[in-house]
């Protein structure tokens, strides 16, 4: 095969199709799913869409000031509230309340800003034991992997990966039994809780109004580390804000049946600060970072409304893209559509590193389409590009044909009109364009071209007048 | 995007670039169709293409050229025909985007108000809901995808289930692309390949007697696909299964 030049497609020209048909049938089943769970639940799951998207832009709108009021309701419920702007800060934060506390063990919940700042990984560095405690993430730990997907890290593996994982680890003799999979690290991560000194979570949604997060989990597993540890540290994006209490059952309603159609994940729950002097266990303390890293700039670029996103997952698990190069040809924490959007303008290394991501679509609109918060994230792709382009970042234009002469042609009919006699005449124009570089060659290696009939229907209108229109 | 609401039976017509290139068949049933159904047609001779190929490719300045001549070339109050969701989506949202801050943008949006894709403006503008005459056979509609978000898929589907002896058949992950997105299939061909492989199969799973689309552009594509793959079935544009009809009356 010719040689392929954008990195995402030669990603998915490398997978294996024992991969790619996992992934691609795992997303049509969970993109069914929410197809079902939210027609058969509400008349019109649009217009809960559409009010879901208002509140997430109106609280994005009003940052600041939700942001105040929140700190304010968290401390009055005995939170002790950290800003960071970037990850090296908030993960120095998190340090630096362990020493204090004593503490030398971590179990994580499932958090995609922890996988932001690789927390994991620094704490490690600094001595610090840190369990990922999610079943998924827990694979993707112990393989030195990363998680190919918001909501199922490791949508990429099969159970017979899996259970060679474990018996490596030593948690067991080889099964590929999923449910004997599951015990096994069920036994194994209930003494890594025991043992811990701090639970460590993220938060699906922080309500300024009363200061608390909602977590929601299947596994129960951010309920299990905040029971059995002394300190409950969350880590969570500046955007997370929802404004009032009453606003939480939308997104509720929205967020499960986006991302696995379910009507309601197993475990939500929301907290409100640390135990209280009346409850027996929980945590001493409680600690809720704020984390920049790059979510201002995003709020006044003319992409802010990718905040809204409330990581269900939806926009990848139904694109066409994601679903033939899996979630690791994006090269970032967050693949598939959103992350088409988010990742470059995150990137440490600066956006045109990954100025391509944008460009890794047909522009379908599937993805706005299935989005709980209604993201236009084709328009956002397109802005992206020209971004890229305003600012010549080489992978925008890997593999593109360049316009201008094309755009000449298109402003000035006698040209446009001579371009199409020309073309006819040769009937090679269409096929030389394609024929240029290794990948347009590629086009064709699969795909005939039509034969080139320029102006042929502009001939036929003349006869066609002079005979007096229709006969 | 923005919803037309340019009514009236003077319209122009905006042929497509593709048309003018490849399919002259398409322009000249859609405009039989029109002449049909009475309408006093205008074609601009100074139109060329709607634009979308800068603007995708992020060439935002060169897209603004191409759609300021459009703008200039349809000028006017008549509603405007095309015979692609593509175009029509372009002009009625693309365009938009681009021009957001620029000091033209009203003119932009006038024709965004003006623009309808073919049996849309039949259906929706005109108000016609059934389609006279005969066509025999199973169709298998594409839906492309830029037409989300508008009445163009389920206008087509309206007029074609209108049809005598017609009958559409069921098309699997219809919110599925077919893989072209202009310039993406030629940056991405893998991806766009695999895109196109499953199209064709979801296309033809039913074995229909014709494949159909409301967008060249996507048949340009699945059908180029379809030729190489052997696959026979025939391909028809919307207007040409509504011209094969009133042949047939
Ligand atoms: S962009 Fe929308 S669909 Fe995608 S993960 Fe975020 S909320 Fe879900």
């Amino acid at each position: 095969m010719a040689k392929l030049e954008q990195a995402i497609d030669n990603h998915a020209a490398n997978l294996d199709e024992e991969t790619r048909e996992a992934v691609r049938l795992a997303s049509k089943a969970k993109t069914e799913k929410r197809v079902n769970a939210l027609w058969t639940d509400f008349d019109d799951p649009n217009a809960l869409r559409k009010l879901a998207s208002q509140v997430r832009q109106h609280a994005l709108d009003n940052l600041p000031d939700y942001l105040e009021q929140a700190e304010a309701a968290f401390q009055k419920n005995g939170v002790q509230v950290h800003w960071a702007e970037d990850g090296d800060q908030a993960n120095a934060i998190v340090l630096d309340i362990m020493r204090r506390r004593g503490a030398s063990k971590v179990v994580k919940s499932k958090s995609m800003v922890s996988e932001e700042t690789e927390l994991v990984p620094f704490l490690e560095k600094h001595g610090m034991e840190a369990v990922e405690t999610d079943l998924g993430e827990y694979v993707v730990q112990i393989d030195g992997d990363h998680p190919s997907h918001i909501v199922t890290p490791i949508i990429h593996k099969n159970r017979r990966q899996v259970g060679r994982s474990f018996e490596r680890e030593g948690l067991g003799e080889y099964t590929e039994d999923p449910l004997e999979l599951t015990r096994m690290a069920r036994r194994h991560l209930r003494q890594k809780y025991l043992d811990a000194d701090v639970g460590m979570t993220g938060a699906n949604f922080v309500v300024a109004e009363s200061g608390r997060i909602v977590l929601v989990t299947n596994e129960g597993n951010a309920r299990f580390s905040m029971a059995a540890t002394k300190t409950h540290i969350a880590m969570v994006g500046i955007e997370k804000i929802i404004p009032r209490e009453q606003d939480v059952p939308l997104f509720l309603s929205l967020l499960g049946r986006s991302a696995t159609g379910q009507p309601l994940t197993v475990y939500t729950q929301f907290i409100g600060g640390p135990k209280s002097a009346s409850q027996e266990e929980g945590p001493e303390e409680m600690h809720l970072i704020f984390l920049d890293n790059g979510r201002s700039d995003i709020l006044a670029s003319n992409c802010k409304e990718i905040l809204r996103c409330i990581r269900c997952g939806a926009c990848m698990n139904v694109c066409p893209v994601y679903r033939q190069t899996s979630g690791h040809a994006y090269r970032s924490v967050y693949p598939g559509p959103v992350g088409a959007v988010l990742s470059p303008l995150l990137n440490k290394a600066g956006f045109p590193d990954l100025a391509d991501l944008p460009k890794a679509s047909s522009l379908c609109g599937a993805c706005q389409e299935v989005c709980p918060v209604d993201i236009p994230i084709p328009d956002l792709l397109l802005r992206l590009r020209n971004k890229g382009k305003q600012e010549h970042a080489p992978k925008t234009s890997i593999n593109t044909p360049g316009l201008s002469f094309w755009a000449l042609a298109a402003t000035q009919p006698a040209a446009w009109k001579t371009g199409l006699k020309l073309g006819h005449a040769m009937n090679v124009v269409p096929h030389a364009l394609l024929d240029v570089n290794p990948s347009a060659k590629s086009w064709r290696s699969t795909r005939e071209l039509p034969p080139f009939r320029g102006g042929d229907f502009r001939s036929w209108l003349k006869a066609h007048e002079k005979k007096g229109g229709a006969s | 995007m923005i919803q037309p609401t340019a009514k009236g039976k003077r319209i122009k017509f905006m042929m497509t670039c593709l048309c003018d290139a490849f399919y002259a068949d398409v322009a000249q049933a859609s405009y039989e169709v029109l002449e049909h159904l009475g309408c006093e047609i205008e074609v601009p001779a100074g139109q060329t293409c709607c634009g979308q190929p800068a603007l995708n490719s992020g060439e935002w300045e060169s897209a603004r050229k191409v759609v300021r001549h459009t703008v200039k070339t349809f000028g006017g109050e008549e509603p405007v025909v095309i015979p692609s969701g593509s175009c029509a989506a372009m002009t009625r949202h693309g365009a938009i985007l681009g021009f957001e801050s620029e000091p033209d943008l009203d003119e932009v949006e006038g024709l965004a108000r003006r623009s309808w894709e073919l049996c849309e403006y039949i259906v929706q503008g005109l108000g016609i809901d059934s389609w006279p005459g005969r066509f025999d056979g199973k169709v298998a509609l594409h839906r492309s995808c830029h037409t989300r978000g508008t009445k163009v898929y389920e206008s087509a589907v309206t007029l074609l289930s209108s049809i005598e002896g017609l009958e559409l058949v069921e098309v699997g992950e219809l919110e599925q692309c077919c893989g072209f997105g202009g310039t993406f299939s030629v940056s991405f061909p893998y991806v766009s390949k695999k895109m196109g492989q499953l199209k064709v199969e979801h296309l033809t799973e039913k074995r229909p007697n014709y494949v159909a689309s409301l967008d060249m552009a996507c048949m340009l594509h699945f059908g180029g696909m379809m030729d190489r793959q052997g696959v026979k079935t025939p391909r028809l544009h919307v207007s040409q299964i509504l011209k094969k009809a009133l042949e047939n009356r």
